[in-house]
Parts: C-alpha cells; sequence; structure tokens
C-alpha cells in the first residue's frame, strides 16, 4: 500500500483547555483513548487484587481468610469488573487511538457521542463497587454476590448491592453501545479516500463486527436486567416462578449476551494481533479475505449457540444436540484464523520483540482456551466439568490470552506511537515471561483440579485437593506480580527512553506508522489518499 | 484487489446524494444504529413470550399444562401397556404447608382417568395464600400429561392449622412414546407474590 501524507503542521495544542477541564471536556480520539486504557489498568489491577484474596483463601482448605459472603461478593466482582470495567474499555481504548490512525480518518467520526461514551464509565464502575466498599465499612450487606451470571432466582432474592449491579449494568451498556455507534459510524464513513471495504486493514474489520454484536446484544441484556429489577421490586413475575415466570428465561437472555460477548473480547484482538505478526515476521498478513470471512462467521454463529452455557440446567436432548453442534461449529472459522496466523509466521524472518511475545503467547494460550471449550462444548461430557474448576480454567485460557495478552501486544506495539519512545526492551521480556508463567502456573492446575471433580465458586474444599490449590494460588500471586511490572514499563517509556521513528517497528506496515511519533495532537486533518 | 471490492460499501453510502455532507451522513448513520439498538432492547422483551409459546409447544423444561385440557384428545384406553407415574412435592423456603401425595406411584393404562390425591397442612398460625406450580420429567412426557382437575389450575388459601386434600385427575395420552415407562409429576409449593399474580398460560 503506498501512502500520500499530508501531515499537518503542529501548534494546535493551543486551542484546548488545559488541566483537569482538558480531560473531562475534550473530544480528540487520542485523549479519550488514554483515559479509556488508563481507566482499564485501573480496573484490572482492582479486579486482579480482588481474585488474589480469593486465591490467598483458597491456598489451604478452610476458611482462613473471608467468610462465604464476602467471598461470593469477590468473585462476582472479579468477573463483572474484569469482562466491563477492564476488558471492554481496554478494547474500546485501542480503538479509539488507533482506528482513525489506521483508516486515516482525522477523528472518530461523532466525537462528543465519544466523550460521552467514556465518562458513563466512572459513574457506572462506581456504582458496581460502591455497595461492596460500604459493606467493608460496616453499611449494608455488600456488593453483589451472585455471580457474574446473576442467575435468578438467586439474584431476587439478594440485598440491594444487587440493584446498584443492575443500574451499573444499564450504564454499562449504553457506554458500549455509545462506542460501538461511533466505531460503526467511523469505519464505514470515515475511510481515507481510496481504503474500500476490502482494503481496510484487520483491526477495523475487528472492531466493526465487534461493534455490531454490541449493538445486537447489550439492549437484550439491558432488558434482561431491568425485568429482574421490575420483579424484585415492583410485582411482575418475569423469572418468579410463583408468579408463573421461569428462573431458566433469565438464563436465556443473559447468555444471549454472554456468549457473543466472549468474541465481542476476541474479535478486536483477533483484527489486531495479524498486524503485530506481520510486522514481526516481514512478511504480509496471510489469508486477509479468509480471516475476514472467518471473522463474519464468528459473528453470525455468536449469536446461536448461547444455551451451550445451560446443559446443566435441564434441556431436551433436541436442544442439547444443536446446541453442541452449532457449538463446535465455530470452531471451524477459529481453526481458519488460527491457520492463516500462523502461516503468516511460516518461513518469515523472526524477531520477538516484546510485542511479538505477546501476540505468540496469545495464539498458543488462547488454542488451548479453544480445545478445552470443545471438551465443554460436548453436551455429554459437559454435565462432568461444567460446574468444576475445569470450566474456569477453560474461560481463563480463552479470556487472559485475548484481553490480557491481546491486549498487552497491541499496547506495547503502539506504546512508541503514542510516547515517541521506544519502551524499555528488557522490563517487556520480563512482563511476558513473568505473566506467561505465573499464568500457566495459576490455571493448569485448576484443569486438574476440575477433572478431579473440585466445584467452583465454593471457599473452602476436601483435603484432597489442597496440594494444586496451592500451587495454583502461588502462581496467581506471580500473575499479579507481571501487571506491576507492565504498569512501571508504561511509566518509564511516556518518561523518557530511544526516541522513537516515525515507522518505530522495521517491518510495521499501515497508516499510522506514516506519522510522526509520538502521534500528533491532530493527524490526517487531510485524508490521505490510499492506492 | 478484486471486482468484488466495491460490493461492500455498505448501506452508509446508499441513499446518500453527492449533496450530503460527511457530518449528515454521520448523523444519519448514527440514528440509524440507535434504531437498532432499541429494537433489541425490544428484541429482549419479546423474548418472554417467546420463550413461553416456544415452552409451550415444544414441552421444554417440562413445562406442562397448568390449565385443565377441556377434553383428552384420544379417548382409547391403550390396555397393550402400563405407565408409572410418581409424584413429588416440594415446599419452597419458608412456605409452611406440609404436603404430600397420599400414594407415591401408580400404574396407569394410557387414555384411562386416574385420580390420586395430595395432602396439605398449613403448620403456621397465619393464613397462608400460594400456589403449586406442576413440572413433568422427562420434558418429553410433559406434552402427553394431561391433567383435568388439579389444585394447581387456582390459587390456594389456607387457614391457620388448616388440612386438605386435594385431588388431581389426569390422563396419560396413549400418543406418548412406548419407551416412556416413567413420567414424574412434580409440584413446588409458592407463596403467592405481594402484587396479584398473572394469569399463569
Amino acid at each position: 500500500m503506498s501512502v500520500a501524507t499530508t501531515t499537518h503542521p503542529g501548534g494546535h495544542e493551543a486551542h484546548h483547555p488545559s488541566g483537569l477541564l482538558r480531560w473531562i471536556q475534550t473530544t480528540n480520539h487520542k485523549d479519550i483513548a488514554v483515559m479509556y486504557l488508563t481507566f482499564a489498568v485501573i480496573m484490572l489491577l482492582i479486579a486482579g487484587a480482588m481474585i488474589l484474596v480469593v486465591r490467598a483463601e483458597l491456598f489451604q482448605p478452610g476458611l482462613q481468610i473471608v467468610q462465604p459472603e464476602f467471598f461470593n461478593q469477590l468473585i462476582t466482582l472479579h468477573g463483572l469488573i474484569m469482562v466491563f470495567g477492564f476488558a471492554m474499555p481496554a478494547a474500546t481504548g485501542l480503538a479509539n487511538y488507533m482506528l482513525p490512525l489506521m483508516i486515516g480518518a482525522p477523528d472518530m467520526a461523532l466525537p462528543r457521542l465519544n466523550n460521552w461514551g467514556f465518562w458513563i464509565l466512572p459513574p457506572a464502575a462506581v456504582m458496581l463497587v460502591l455497595p461492596f466498599f460500604l459493606g467493608l465499612g460496616g453499611v449494608g450487606a455488600g456488593g453483589i454476590d451472585t455471580g457474574w451470571t446473576i442467575y435468578a432466582p438467586l439474584s431476587m432474592q439478594s440485598g440491594w448491592g444487587m440493584d446498584f449491579a443492575i443500574f451499573s449494568v444499564h450504564m454499562l451498556g449504553v457506554s458500549s453501545i455509545l462506542a460501538s455507534i461511533n466505531v460503526i459510524v467511523t469505519v464505514l464513513n470515515m475511510r481515507a479516500p481510496g481504503m474500500t471495504f476490502w482494503k481496510m486493514p484487520l483491526f477495523a474489520h475487528g472492531f466493526l463486527y465487534t461493534a455490531i454484536i454490541l449493538i445486537t446484544i447489550m439492549p437484550v441484556l439491558a432488558g434482561g436486567v431491568t425485568m429482574l429489577l421490575l420483579d424484585r421490586h415492583f410485582g411482575t413475575n418475569f423469572y418468579n416462578a410463583a408468579g408463573g415466570g421461569d428462573p431458566v428465561l433469565w438464563q436465556h437472555i443473559f447468555w444471549f449476551m454472554g456468549h457473543p460477548e466472549v468474541y465481542v473480547l476476541l474479535l478486536p484482538i483477533a483484527g489486531l494481533v495479524p498486524h503485530i505478526l506481520s510486522a514481526f515476521t516481514r512478511k504480509p498478513t496471510y489469508g486477509y479475505k479468509a480471516q475476514v470471512y472467518s471473522m463474519w462467521g464468528i459473528m453470525f454463529l455468536s449469536v446461536i449457540v448461547w444455551a451451550h452455557h445451560m446443559f446443566t440446567s435441564g434441556m431436551s436432548v433436541g436442544g442439547q444436540l444443536y446446541f453442541m453442534y452449532s457449538t463446535m461449529a465455530i470452531s471451524l472459522p477459529l481453526a481458519v484464523l488460527f491457520f492463516c496466523w500462523i502461516a503468516t509466521i511460516w518461513r518469515g524472518s523472526l524477531t520477538f520483540e516484546t510485542p511479538m511475545l505477546f501476540a505468540i503467547g496469545f495464539i498458543v494460550l488462547f488454542g488451548w482456551g479453544g480445545l478445552t471449550g470443545l471438551v465443554l462444548a460436548d453436551a455429554a461430557a459437559d454435565p462432568q466439568y461444567h460446574n468444576a474448576y475445569f470450566l474456569v480454567a477453560h474461560f481463563h485460557y480463552a479470556l487472559y490470552p485475548t484481553t490480557v495478552f491481546g491486549a498487552m501486544a497491541g499496547i506495547y506495539y503502539w506504546l512508541p506511537k503514542w510516547t515517541g519512545h521506544m519502551l524499555d526492551e528488557r522490563l517487556g521480556q520480563w512482563h511476558f515471561w513473568v505473566a506467561l508463567i505465573g499464568f500457566n502456573v495459576t490455571f493448569i492446575p485448576q484443569f486438574l483440579l476440575g477433572l478431579a471433580g473440585m466445584p467452583r465458586r465454593i471457599p473452602d474444599y476436601p483435603l484432597m485437593f489442597a496440594d494444586w490449590n496451592m500451587v495454583s494460588t502461588v502462581g496467581a500471586f506471580v500473575l499479579g506480580a507481571s501487571h506491576l511490572i507492565f504498569v512501571w514499563n508504561v511509566i518509564k517509556c511516556v518518561r523518557g527512553g530511544k526516541k522513537a521513528e516515525a515507522r518505530a517497528w522495521e517491518g510495521a506496515e499501515g497508516l499510522e506508522w506514516t506519522v510522526p511519533s509520538p502521534a500528533p495532537y491532530h493527524t490526517f486533518e487531510t485524508q490521505p489518499a490510499v492506492k | 484487489m478484486n471486482a468484488s471490492d466495491s460490493t461492500l460499501e455498505i448501506a452508509a453510502e446508499s441513499g446518500a446524494g453527492p449533496a450530503d455532507s460527511l457530518e449528515q451522513r454521520n448523523r444519519r448513520l448514527m440514528w440509524r444504529l440507535v434504531t437498532l439498538a432499541v429494537l433489541c432492547a425490544g428484541f429482549g422483551f419479546a423474548l418472554v413470550p417467546l420463550y413461553d409459546v416456544i415452552c409451550r409447544v415444544t414441552g421444554l423444561n417440562g413445562r406442562t399444562n397448568a390449565m385443565a385440557v377441556a377434553a383428552p384428545s384420544n379417548t382409547q384406553v391403550d390396555t397393550t401397556r402400563w405407565v408409572k407415574v410418581e409424584f413429588l412435592s416440594h415446599s419452597m423456603p419458608g412456605v409452611a404447608i406440609q404436603f404430600a401425595p397420599q400414594e407415591f406411584s401408580i400404574d396407569v393404562r394410557p387414555g384411562a382417568l386416574a385420580q390420586i390425591n395430595y395432602v396439605a397442612t398449613n403448620t403456621s398460625d397465619r393464613v397462608f395464600i400460594g400456589r403449586a406450580i406442576p413440572s413433568v420429567t422427562p420434558a418429553v412426557a410433559a406434552p402427553h400429561f394431561k391433567k383435568i382437575e388439579c389444585f394447581c389450575f387456582n390459587e390456594q388459601t389456607f387457614q391457620p392449622g388448616e388440612t386438605r386434600v386435594m385431588p388431581v385427575v389426569f390422563t396419560v395420552d396413549p400418543d406418548m412414546a412406548r419407551e416412556l415407562g416413567t413420567v414424574t409429576l412434580s409440584y413446588a409449593f409458592f407463596e403467592a407474590p405481594k402484587a396479584a399474580p398473572k394469569d399463569l398460560m
């Protein structure tokens, strides 16, 4: 792709307010992206600290540190914050910063909407965790404690932490719908002249489909929690069996959102990783069209397989067969993606800088997550593993490499573009290896515990599970520590380091590398022409 | 690239005259997407009746008729086989109703009317208003299990300490698959919700 660039002369910093007001009022996609990413990392650390308390409790059998009621709040908030507070804002942050740069647009299409989308998030997060901290201080019964799946009828009996969580989900939903609308409008209307749909970077493809899924599913969840609120306080009987409702209806509504959500987290990363692979193998991406078609396949299949999360809730044989086969069908487009990623690496001249390490780590670990998912998709095998630690290990293998390794790969890849400095390569390598070892030491034992029958979501366990739990807890603390290396590395990179060139990585391709590093406050005010 | 390059210039471009500015096009697409989001929220609520209908038609979830059937569709008694019908009862937490069938299982001929009695006692010293919700296992048997009379059709009121015998009259449809030798009918007693319950479908 050859590009004619006109960079606008600098000096734009003059006309925006400084200090706190700059951040509150900003409509600049780069400012908003920085806020999204900062917010996401803070949430990652908070939810990570919560789960370390859980792991500390599980270090030994018996109850040493926390009571079961508190344990339930911790696992629930960990799940909700990681999905809605960390993973989605991190992806939105990457999209905000990089989409306009990669498609040659001056900004996101709807800047004011962008600002609103972000500023709904902090109040939503406060609303979610406030009852938890009030509970710590002795006010109220604590935060939401139903597990992140919020299953009725338990969620109808839970305390007012539940009501806070419901309103928080409403706000988070609105925020992600606004962000999704912005992404779709930007990708469809704001591309540089000459950049046709089939010349768009895969990153833009990934985010486009993510946004489409989100607009479809988030309103359904919002409706679901609204019905829950009505059941709790206004005498309706959507989920209340006594009044003719059905608690299983909640499970259907939740997983209609919950399963595509997994692909909401995956697709941006599946779009991002090929750019990194291509840069560090110095080869063009293999199978561009095949990857786009696979993303379509994943997008369509994602919304019709949800009930495989409900095999243990009771289902007819016909229903089980349908959801089993449709779930397994998703492995086909995913296998195409894997093939393309590996074929991109094949016979390339590889170097293993930090972003590349994280990208490869993502592929390997996510592969494990996918393969263990096939075990769980089997309707006959699932009841054995579903409520055991095997499932916990499975979805962490699916989600951690995606949301954390994938996002880290992206952040490290573009950090020179954002800060104008190369990152500390040695620290980056430390971060990767500590995280990789910590992650596997945490979750491989959980596969074994699950196969041995240890139930999930329980703060205590029989003596026979003690050894592997101890190993898993040690791994979790190593994994937690790895994120501190990351924060340190980012701060170091912001403050200084080797000056980054416009094309910070030798093999990197794309419009974003044609603007100087750090990227000026305003870029592509005259859109580049793509041939 | 190739000929299909331009095939996917999605709806955004279509209908946009050359006079439209980028801002107008952005705004129009935004409102279309907002409409889509609102429609999807509507779909979330539409799932409630859809789910009811699907469960009733297919008998998934063991949902059985909670209303009297007017007349059994097939009155031919199948004398070539017996079906064992088992009876279960539960009281939900906080419901002070002691509640059990007089017989725990009976054998019936498909197509023949059968009756059993449940005995329920209000063990508390307050008036209890509640309702028993039926369920049939296995789920595939649910559409074939027809209740003609049942205490689950109505809300039940118990005076403090009152004991009542409550009959269930039912028939197992002869259309039910022969492999199903045993059918279980289970009741869970709930306290009536504070607001008036909507009618069971």
